[in-house]
């Protein structure tokens, strides 16, 4: 169907982006092809390797989750933090993450964690690690021709913290800088997986991978963290506008790296 | 193949659709434009003026409604997305003449100043005690976090919540923390 319009037709999933990019004609699709009445879309749940959320689970239904809390409380942490509660009832995990807008907050989480999207088109189904899909602003790997269809986040193991921390102006807004990061330690306490991403302070949501190679390897302490955050400053490239000039943005990319690294180090060791 | 192309241009839509919308309990059927947007389909195509429009950029929450029981911003939906639906309004919280134990507390507890944001405070403060009885304050004011008044009132609308939610359950105070 998406075909018939040769790339002139948008996918609508909870249309809390494309509805208000529309009316400011930023966005002007000659057709809307309307995903919320297929039910079978909207799901989460765990089997043996994967957290599977369907693309068009409601950003609340992914928060009111008591499993994603306990095991995934990343995505608990952002979506908490998503527009408000009453666009969190129609917006999509599935267009948080697909719709490429740097500075929505799944995307960061999902590089962090390592995910993969699994999107369908004619020719049938494939899967684009979350690291591969952002591309540019509101450019991602999806072709026209296809729709996102689920995400598939690694399942969680022992002795993994993961956190989300946004700074905003006020409820609701976009960020002025989010992080998010995951941490899995060992049984000594040595750090062996590390994820960083980071929202709204580059072209597209960032994978801080400097920041995760000085994290693997070692026992966090605040100078580890301290250094890790320093590298993720390195990497972010804001620009300035109403929520701040791009030296603030970037010395907030190491504050709330910091704070993202610390909370996902302690929920690793077992805290909150 | 030829079939599923078929269906498709059966589904296609023209300029216009039919939709039928059941509007506090009440059935409507209507032919829109496509782009029609459900808060315009509710106020002008049927006349429910109750639900406002403010800022026409999904911030401000003037034009929540509930779709299948669910707070939404009708200024960000598709008329035709709410097709065979149920949308409940302002309009709607009034049960054999009597007020709707949130109206009721916005009225005591003086809720509303200029009034604008009022019906869209009501339906998400209705919604919040449909799904949490018995809120915290902090739990009120994360639940209308959507919902801008600049008048500020924010103090009075918490309370007059608090209000209802008393009225509803008879709880003492204004829930657990």
């Amino acid at each position: 169907m998406l075909d018939r319009y040769g790339g002139e037709a948008k996918v609508l999933a909870g249309g809390q982006s494309l509805l208000p990019v529309m009316k400011l004609r930023l966005a002007e699709p000659k057709a809307l092809v309307d995903l919320n009445r297929i039910a079978d879309l909207a799901f989460i749940r765990e089997d043996d390797k994967f957290l599977r959320i369907g693309a068009m689970t409601r950003t609340n239904d992914l928060l009111d989750s008591k499993m994603v809390r306990e095991r995934y409380p990343i995505l608990t942490d952002a979506a908490f933090e998503i527009a408000d509660p009453l666009v969190r009832n129609m917006g999509t995990v599935g267009g948080n993450v697909s719709h490429g807008d740097p500075a929505n907050d799944l995307p960061a989480c999902m590089l962090a964690l390592g995910a993969q999207y699994v999107v369908k088109g004619p020719k049938g189904s494939r899967t684009i690690p979350a690291k591969e899909f952002y591309q540019d602003t509101f450019v991602t790997a999806l072709e026209p021709n296809e729709i996102l269809v689920e995400i598939h986040v690694p399942k969680a193991r022992p002795r993994q913290g993961t956190a989300y921390v946004k700074l905003e102006k006020r409820v609701g807004d976009f960020p002025i800088v989010g992080v998010a990061a995951n941490l899995v330690i060992d049984s000594k306490g040595k750090i062996e997986q590390a994820g960083v991403g980071l929202t709204a302070v580059g072209a597209t949501a960032l994978k801080a991978t400097d920041a995760e190679r000085e994290l693997v390897g070692k026992v966090a302490d605040d100078a580890l963290l301290g250094r890790a955050a320093a590298l993720a400053e390195a990497m972010a490239k804001p620009t300035s506008d109403l929520r701040g000039p791009a030296e603030y943005k970037k010395a907030m990319v190491r504050v709330m790296t910091r704070r993202a690294l610390r909370r996902a180090w302690e929920r690793a060791r077992g805290g909150a | 193949m030829a079939l599923a192309e078929a269906r498709a241009q059966e589904e296609d839509v023209g300029p216009f659709v039919r939709v039928h919308v059941t509007v506090n309990g009440k059935p409507y059927e209507a032919e829109v434009e496509t782009r029609t947007l459900l808060v315009h389909f509710i106020r002008e195509t049927i006349g429910l003026t109750g639900t406002h429009i403010g800022c026409d950029t999904t911030n401000c929450g003037a034009c929540t409604i509930l779709l299948d029981g669910k707070p939404v911003k009708s200024c960000t939906i598709l008329a035709v997305q709410a097709d065979g639906r149920g949308v409940q309004t302002v309009e709607g919280l009034v049960s054999d003449g009597k007020l709707h134990p949130v109206q009721e507390g916005f009225i005591e507890e003086h809720g509303l100043q200029c009034g604008f944001c009022t019906p869209g405070m009501m339906m998400t403060s209705v919604a919040l005690l449909q799904k949490n009885p018995q809120p915290t304050e902090e739990q009120i004011r994360r639940a209308i976090s959507g919902n801008l008044c600049r008048c500020t009132g924010y103090v009075n609308i918490v309370k007059a919540v608090q209000h209802a939610a008393k009225k509803i359950h008879g709880a003492p105070g204004g829930g657990k923390a």
